[in-house]
């Protein structure tokens, strides 16, 4: 069985023209929901919907039949029709020149054996009629390059790298939201509903070749056949970073066993060693889930595990130091040139050690031209950055009291949100200069996303991590991809 | 636990089915009586004591049931120990014989493994093994058939990877010659399709090597 061809692809993802079938004029419905969020995010081409009684919707008239839709203008159907009707709508749909459909109607293979059934049929169907089937019972379909937000849910995310895959739609707006937070943008995003005809592995299969497409990002809980699955996203991890988070890894589990090796034989261990073997990577929950794809996405693979923490306070760089050594990588012991050139911009109460802490005694230029001393040196291959927006914080204090901006404050926090603003700036520069990761946590980053520290990461296009431990864990995960592709040749 | 519609061989049978696949196994004997363990035992190496176990398809918790002698030394040993473990056997036991073999010392203990998994089919596994292995599960799987990068992958998997460096005097653990030990057992599932199951357990660490000390192989009958 082949998957979908590239034409199919590019009317699921790249439409002309869509038609929302069995639009609502009742705002609680996912046909009215579904046009909204299209019409809402400005998509370039023609939209049309259909209603059985016709009659305005967001200003638009309901078409009441198939047939008055122009020829080979529109390429997708939304589908919002109980499933009784999709039959015949899909051959009128086809008739004229639709290409793909994503069907959020439920009433199928999650419905007993008659949703089955009408599975079944409505598959064959689709295939005969040579139109690309997602869903059904999947929540929408996203493109950006595209501009189209065919989804019955929010949001809307930023535009960017990562492609996302979901065997539970509502993870497609988790994995979204988190984009729309870090500003980390999101390529295409799919729920694969029941995926009847078109399954994870034939979206991950379609990102890996994707130009828009930097990483894949998936969340799946059954896998059918498992040897088939492996081959195919070893397939797609060799050609991209993929993400895969796993549900549901607790339940089945241990099985009768006459042996040792067969009570260890969790599903979640064998599932863990496939990932290993397919260079999948394997995030623990949703956020390192996302964050591991975001990283990917706007961070250099490290060429190795040694990892230097650059701090402006001890505390974090202890902590942070600690989350390296759990995480499988190496906190590298400064090399004595990189510590003379350190001496030489600072005074001697610096921690003279990895964690780089300057404690306090840095001015003006010192924390980029460390940052930078350390991200050239041949021993580090990646480097953690603790402390931005530390300042910027007390300047939000001053900003805001009663002394403002009379006393000097005026210039000073003026002053403290341009340095931070410099700081998240050398991260990124560095970083693209020296071709290593260069990632910058602070608790800001949540707790305060309006300070200048984090906001500046952002701006970027690099995630500001919330706290250094996430960011170690996302290092992690490039590092083992990495170091998959360098044991292999890749 | 048994399967239906599988059998576990002896632990002799085993050990040949794990040899003839390229695990390394001790050189050791089965013999029915305790006079023929006293020659069995004299034909090994000198230096060593010697192991006493009672083998048979239907021996299973050998070490709870105290049907393993360790470290012994000499004819009168070795026929008490082995009089004493045969006396021990059961019907259920089914047919026995005594096994006999050199003692190794190594304080590094592995297993190693195949399983068939109803998702994605046969598997090679590999961790820190002995009596402790299933508390630990410190273990780590891949899919056969498994690379050499892939073994090497697995090594690295394990938390106590540190145990293959040095320790107590002894060497750094021959991780080529652990890999060869995976990549033999991925083998073995490939090539035989009726084995359910490999247990390798304990794999001993001797001067840096890995050998089989114990094994059982599960089949369908």
């Amino acid at each position: 069985m082949t998957g979908p061809s590239a034409a199919q692809w590019r009317a699921l993802f790249e439409p002309r023209g869509v038609v929302v079938a069995g639009a609502s004029t009742h705002p609680g419905k996912f046909g009215f929901v579904a046009l909204h969020n299209i019409l809402r995010h400005d998509f370039p081409g023609a939209v049309f919907a259909t209603n059985r009684d016709g009659g305005d919707i967001l200003g638009r008239r309901a078409l009441t039949s198939f047939d008055e839709l122009p020829d080979d203008a529109v390429d997708l159907v939304f589908v919002c029709t109980p499933a009784s009707a999709n039959p015949e709508l899909l051959k009128a749909c086809a008739a004229k020149g639709v290409r793909a459909a994503f069907v959020t109607s439920a009433g199928y293979g999650e419905a007993g054996d008659e949703g089955r059934a009408a599975e079944r049929a409505l598959v064959e169907l689709a295939n005969e009629l040579g139109i690309l089937l997602a869903g059904p019972n999947g929540q929408g379909v996203v493109s950006t390059p595209a501009s189209l937000c065919a989804q019955i849910v929010a949001p809307y995310p930023p535009r960017g790298g990562i492609a996302i895959v979901s065997q539970s739609g509502n993870f497609v707006s988790s994995f979204q939201n988190y984009a729309v937070q870090t500003g980390v943008g999101v390529s295409r995003a799919v729920s694969a509903g029941n995926a009847a005809a078109v399954s994870v592995p034939d979206f991950l299969e379609y990102f890996s070749e994707d130009r828009e497409t930097t990483v894949a990002l998936a969340y799946v809980e059954g896998v059918t056949d498992g040897r088939a699955f492996f081959d195919r996203i070893r397939g797609v991890a060799r050609r991209k970073p993929l993400v895969l988070l796993k549900g549901g890894v607790t339940t089945g589990g241990q099985r009768a066993a006459a042996s040792h090796t067969g009570a260890l034989a969790s599903d979640d261990r064998i599932f863990d060693g496939m990932c290993q073997q397919a260079g999948a990577t394997r995030p623990a929950n949703v956020e390192e889930a996302f964050e591991a794809a975001a990283t990917f996405a706007t961070q250099p693979l490290p060429r190795g595990p040694r990892v230097a923490v650059l701090t402006t306070a001890g505390g974090w760089g202890v902590v942070t130091a600690d989350a390296v050594a759990r995480a499988g990588l190496e906190l590298v012991r400064l090399p004595d040139d990189l510590r003379a050139a350190i001496d030489d911009k600072l005074p001697p109460r610096w921690s003279r050690n990895n964690p780089v802490d300057l404690a306090g005694a840095e001015t003006r230029d010192t924390i980029p031209e460390v940052m930078e001393l350390i991200a050239s040196h041949d021993a580090v291959d990646a480097l953690v950055y603790l402390g931005i927006g530390i300042q910027s914080n007390q300047a939000r204090l001053m900003r805001t009291g009663p002394f403002y901006p009379d006393h000097g404050l005026e210039r000073i926090v003026a002053y403290h949100e341009r340095q931070d603003e410099r700081f998240a700036r050398a991260a990124a520069d560095i970083s693209d200069a020296t071709a290593k990761p260069i990632l910058t946590a602070t608790e800001l980053a949540v707790a305060d996303p309006d300070n200048a520290g984090p906001r500046a990461v952002r701006a970027t296009g690099r995630v500001c991590y919330a706290s250094s431990n996430r960011a170690v864990t996302a290092l992690a995960h490039l590092y083992r991809y990495a170091r998959f592709r360098q044991r292999r040749g890749l | 636990m048994t399967l239906t519609g599988t059998r576990t061989l002896s632990e002799h049978e085993s050990k040949r089915v794990l040899a003839d696949a390229g695990v390394p196994v001790l050189d050791e004997r089965v013999v029915d009586t305790p006079a023929d363990a006293v020659l069995a035992a004299r034909s090994l190496e000198r230096d060593t004591p010697v192991v006493v176990k009672l083998c048979g398809e239907g021996v299973a918790h050998k070490t709870e049931r105290g049907l393993v002698r360790l470290g012994l030394r000499g004819d009168d040993d070795v026929r008490a120990a082995a009089q004493a473990v045969r006396d021990a056997a059961t019907p259920d036991d089914g047919p026995v014989g005594v096994l006999v073999a050199p003692m190794v010392r190594g304080s590094r203990e592995l297993i190693a493994g195949i399983v068939r998994d109803s998702q994605f089919g046969a598997c090679v596994m590999v961790g820190i093994g002995g009596v402790l292995a299933e508390a630990l599960a410190d273990v780590a799987f891949r899919l056969v058939p498994v690379e050499r990068v892939d073994a090497e992958d697995m090594i690295d998997d394990l938390g106590s990877r540190a145990l293959f460096g040095p320790v107590r005097g002894e060497p750094a653990v021959d991780r080529a010659a652990v890999v060869d030990v995976l990549l033999a057992l991925s083998q073995l599932a490939e090539n035989r399709r009726d084995i359910v199951s490999v247990d390798v357990n304990p794999l001993v660490v001797v001067e840096g090597r890995p050998v089989a000390v114990d094994g059982l192989v599960e089949v369908e009958t």
